[in-house]
């Protein structure tokens, strides 16, 4: 899809989401979606093969989403799916997001972690970005276990790596 | 009678006689003195004439004659000696042959002898090259088995590492970490600035 296609997605959905009331929810799992779609090749593998009915793909969406997500996110998703656009989801979600943040003047944030975080643990997080980076962000936690321990911060172009598996990966190299 | 057998008989008669056209010989068997006169002066002439008109032609047919005699002769020497000066060439040839043969037979022992050599010389470089390669074939083989061994550990070694780090990370270690870079990344004040 062009980039003109994806941003006119990215807008639709992201109006329907403000007036829905549930920018901030919606937009939350809605990037951790995306993560897990990125992250997993049988589920892209499932909503992007044109060879599986759309019905199909988007009752997969719904299985999925369904009682662990907004009503408004399994809906967005699955017209997605649904529309044949599976492949450009992340792409979709991430100017998604990156206009939901910027219309509050944040920057966007994103935490790989092991384990999840608790509430405070997010604040102070985000608090601690927003003094290394010297910008207010919008938080987006992710939970990976590929990162074994530890926090990877991505802050725009800026990488702030504290985790095992880099230091594993760099044990590796040296031996 | 046959007529030799009468001539004694005639010259015994020696009288005069008389032909049937009644001139009168005086004798049957010689001439007449005149007529001897006359007829020696008259060969005597002829043959002074014959000598001098037809000698020189005589002489000069003579000597045509001696000399194409000569030059036959001459001819024949001359084809003896080219027929000697050709059996000397074909003796020649016939030693330059064998000469020729045996300077090609010498020749083609020595080419042999040096492709024999040259070959030598080759299959020995051939021999020390390959044994020079199979000698780095070695090395190299040697070198890849101990860099995948080497590779190999350290993928075992990384492997054990992560699981045991997986293992050992308890939650407590897991909440430490999160602090740790928190703490950390708040003490960065602006310097992880792009």
């Amino acid at each position: 899809m062009n980039d003109a296609r994806i941003e006119g997605y990215a807008k639709a959905l992201l109006e329907i989401a403000r007036a829905e009331g549930s920018l901030d929810e919606v937009e939350d799992e809605l990037f951790r979606f995306a993560r897990s779609y990125e992250s997993s090749d049988a589920l892209r593998n499932a909503l992007t093969d044109d060879m599986i009915p759309a019905a199909k793909r988007q009752a997969i969406v719904e299985d999925l989403l369904g009682g662990k997500a907004t009503a408004t996110t399994t809906q967005l998703v699955s017209m997605v799916v649904g529309s044949g656009r599976g492949s450009d989801l992340p792409a979709i979600i991430d100017i998604l997001v990156a206009r939901a943040s910027s219309s509050k003047n944040l920057e966007v944030a994103e935490a790989r972690v092991a384990v999840p975080l608790t509430a405070d643990q997010q604040d102070r997080l985000r608090a601690a970005l927003a003094n290394a980076t010297g910008k207010q962000v919008n938080l987006k936690v992710v939970v990976d276990p590929s990162v074994v321990g530890g926090i990877i911060a991505t802050v725009g172009d800026t990488v702030i790596d504290g985790s095992v598996r880099t230091r594993l990966d760099q044990l590796k190299a040296r031996l | 009678m046959s007529i030799f057998a009468s001539i004694p008989h005639l010259i015994a008669e020696g009288g005069v006689s008389v032909d049937t056209e009644g001139i009168v010989t005086h004798s049957a068997f010689w001439p007449e003195t005149a007529e001897i006169i006359y007829g020696g002066l008259a060969s005597i002439i002829i043959f002074v004439l014959l000598a001098k008109f037809a000698g020189p032609t005589l002489k000069k047919g003579l000597a045509g004659r001696t000399e194409k005699i000569q030059k036959e002769l001459d001819s024949a020497a001359n084809d003896k000696a080219a027929a000697s000066t050709e059996a000397a060439n074909i003796r020649q040839a016939k030693g330059d042959i064998s000469a020729e043969r045996a300077r090609l037979m010498s020749e083609a022992a020595a080419q042999a002898e040096a492709l024999v050599a040259d070959f030598d010389t080759r299959l020995d470089a051939e021999i020390a090259e390959l044994h020079t390669r199979a000698v780095a074939d070695i090395a190299t083989a040697k070198g890849r088995q101990s860099d995948e061994l080497r590779a190999e550990i350290s993928r075992l070694s990384v492997a054990a590492a992560e699981r045991a780090v997986a293992e050992s990370i308890d939650d407590a270690t897991h909440q430490h970490l999160i602090e740790t870079f928190i703490q950390k990344a708040g003490a960065m004040a602006g310097s992880a600035s792009a």
